[in-house]
């Protein structure tokens, strides 16, 4: 059998079972893009993982514009998937519509809290993830200036610089911390060259460490970190590999494992509202062989000693979410 | 010279450009590895099989009535309105803020007023080209065309800083209010004991786009001011001539083809998403270009393409949903049949004439 007989073999079997196919998970990613090397990605990731372990098959979609949403999810549930895992905040609203429409179906949002008996609604304490970095980025910075460049403006990216500016101050109470946002909208999560030309401002500035929440985006600045000679720090994703040497961490934020779970669970998961942070391993950050060499055993061990105590809740770390302003700037 | 039969022309010409388009789609799927005969099975199944394809289907092909209506009108005027993407977006602008902000007790009086709103607002954005090209000259394609720039960014502004709710971090507005949701084809055709798919989001706008389309058509061919437009569109020296004047003329068709771009909010906007979202046009616009060249700018053909584009824009997304035909290669195909039912044109046509021509001539 010919590469080209299996394609036809795949494809009509394929128009012979869709509508009628049994209930397999389906995956819808956000305007970032699957390969965004970050969070779309790591919810592929996830997915990919299930499908290796269980030899069975997902369905997936790459939105293209904020009209589909709706009717992406709609086609999933319509067509008997279950349960649909959508990766990102923007769906809320969507499901919200569609959710009640079939009660039968599981829906999981990841990062948005959405009501619905069916829904589970992961969210993470990106916060905590986000200081334990930004206390790294304070110990290597020698200039005392370290920047973040977020994606798009929203309360859940300010999240994100809040807990780093808390980490980098718990280190270095007089050092600054340069914040810039890429944009207002979701073209913010896929324009490298925007966050490229952001970092190389903020290193004009003097900052030496970039701490980036940006998606797509994201690979732009640690591009430019790169270039500089300076360090970047990863998001969501294991972004190390990237650019051994420099890329000082990552801020890991296991959409990989919520989405695993969510397969894993099947059509029976749990509902409700579900907060994945450092005490049960839904946020961390990244050591492996690329960044051995950045960090000192004296960084690991005062950032091991904040997880822990995150962990324990002894350390509390602010969520700009919780009354939308930041204690530190 | 002997001119071809209508049917010929209205019929044979965008059959035979759709064949074509079809056969060189049908090689681009089979290029990456995929049957293209299941692929068509699937568009066909997907779109036309199902209730619920259907909704989808006219949902779409609504869209595609107003926005080629808009191209149409303007075209008889001799202007290439390129802006309706741009209308159409001002066009939910409208339909949001009446839905918002004006008390409308019932679906059917928010209708009229939110589609009166629709028209003003898409009108409005249509008014500036349209009076620079009367007044000033300046190419109607180029400045509807840059208008569409301005219209995504000041949507832009307005979805994030002014009308996003508090707490919300989606760009879009808050949900319309219950009673301005219209009802779907489902909720029509129940009393009449038709099951139709409550998901497909198919509403009573699609028998506003018919309506339109009658009411295009009465302007157009039994009105004065119709003739006037198709005059002006025919000559204008010949119009200036007769007494037209041809900024009154200019300034009307533009007005007229940019309300009617944005009557297609009233689809999209009120009775899809319910809200404002960003990129709710979806490309509507510049499909309405293709619609309206294919109906050979006619409000009846402009209902046929828009429901050929219809098929196709879903169709298209199942293509998405089922096979690892990558969404690009849709567009692909989609582009293929916007190229050879409109800009390849004479491609076919030429030599069609010619076979009839001869023909005649042998006769």
């Amino acid at each position: 059998m010919t590469l080209m007989h299996k394609f036809f073999g795949a494809a009509a079997a394929l128009a012979l079972t869709a509508g009628a196919a049994a209930a397999e998970p389906a995956l819808i990613f956000d305007l970032g893009g699957k390969f965004d090397k970050s969070f779309n990605e790591a919810a592929f990731a996830g997915a990919q993982k299930w499908a290796e372990e269980t030899g069975e098959s997902f369905r997936e979609i790459e939105l293209q514009s904020e009209a589909q949403r709706e009717q992406a999810l709609r086609r999933f549930a319509e067509s008997g998937a279950n349960p649909v895992v959508m990766a990102g905040f923007a769906f809320g609203s969507a499901l919200e519509e569609v959710a009640a429409d079939y009660p039968d179906t599981k829906f999981v949002i990841i990062d948005m809290v959405t009501p619905g008996d069916n829904v589970r609604s992961v969210v993470f304490n990106e916060h905590e993830g986000s200081y334990l970095v930004g206390m790294m980025a304070a110990q290597k910075s020698a200039s005392g200036v370290v920047g973040f460049v977020g994606g798009m403006d929203i309360p859940l990216i300010r999240k994100f610089a809040c807990g780093y500016v808390q980490g980098v101050k718990a280190v270095n109470p007089d050092a600054t911390v340069i914040q810039n946002m890429t944009g207002t909208t979701p073209a913010a999560w896929g324009d490298p060259v925007k966050g490229g030309e952001l970092t190389k401002a903020q290193i004009a500035q003097g900052a030496d460490v970039v701490y980036h929440a940006a998606g797509g985006t994201g690979v732009g600045v640690l591009q430019a970190a790169a270039d500089a000679g300076i360090y970047g720090i990863g998001v969501d994703s294991n972004q190390n590999y990237m650019f051994p040497g420099h890329v000082l961490t990552s801020m890991l934020k296991r959409v990989d494992n919520a989405v695993y779970e969510a397969f894993k669970d099947g059509p029976e998961l749990a509902t409700g509202f579900q907060v994945m942070g450092i005490a049960n391993g839904g946020i961390g950050y990244a050591m492996d062989e690329f960044n051995a060499d950045l960090v000192t055993d004296e960084m690991k061990a005062s950032v091991d000693e904040a997880a822990a105590k995150i962990a324990s809740g002894e350390l509390l770390v602010h969520d700009y979410m919780a009354d939308s302003a930041c204690p530190v700037e | 010279m002997d001119k071809m039969p209508r049917w010929a022309d209205v019929f044979l010409i965008p059959l035979i450009s759709l064949l074509l388009a079809a056969g060189l789609s049908a090689l681009v799927i089979l290029a990456i590895g995929e049957n293209p005969w299941a692929a068509l099975k699937m568009m066909v199944s997907g779109a036309l099989g199902s209730t619920y394809g259907w909704g989808y289907t006219l949902y779409y092909t609504t869209n595609f009535i107003f926005t080629g209506l808009a191209v149409s009108v303007a075209y008889h005027a001799r202007m290439f309105n390129i802006g309706g993407e741009g209308q159409a977006m001002l066009g939910g602008l409208g339909v949001a803020l009446a839905c918002l902000y004006l008390p409308l007790p019932h679906w059917l009086i928010a209708l009229p007023v939110a589609a009166a709103a629709a028209a003003i607002f898409g009108a409005a954005w249509a008014l500036i080209p349209g009076y620079l090209q009367a007044k000033r000259g300046s190419h109607i394609v180029i400045t509807t065309i840059m208008f569409n720039f301005i219209a995504a960014a000041l949507l832009n502004y307005i979805l994030v800083n002014l009308l996003r709710p508090q707490g919300s971090m989606d760009p879009a507005t808050a949900k319309f209010p219950e009673a301005t949701h219209l009802p779907t084809l489902h909720d029509l055709l129940a009393p009449l004991g038709i099951a139709f798919s409550k998901a497909a989001p198919a509403n009573v706008t699609f028998l506003v786009g018919l309506l339109a389309c009658f009411v295009v058509w009465l302007l157009l061919w039994r009105t004065k001011l119709g003739y006037e437009i198709r005059a002006f569109g025919h000559s204008e020296p010949a119009a200036v001539y007769a007494g037209i004047n041809p900024v009154r003329i200019t300034v009307i068709a533009m007005l007229i083809s940019g309300g009617l771009a944005g009557l297609m909010a009233i689809n999209n906007v009120m009775g899809e998403a319910e809200r404002l979202v960003m990129n709710a046009v979806e490309g509507a616009g510049f499909i309405g270009i293709a619609v309206a060249l294919m109906g050979r700018n006619h409000p009846a053909g402009v209902l046929i393409a828009a429901l050929l584009f219809g098929f196709l824009y879903q169709g298209g997304a199942e293509l998405a949903l089922w096979t690892s035909i990558p969404r690009e290669l849709i567009v692909v195909i989609q582009a293929l049949v916007i190229l050879f039912t409109g800009a390849l044109d004479d491609m076919v046509r030429m030599p069609v004439e010619r076979l009839f021509t001869r023909r005649k001539g042998e006769a």
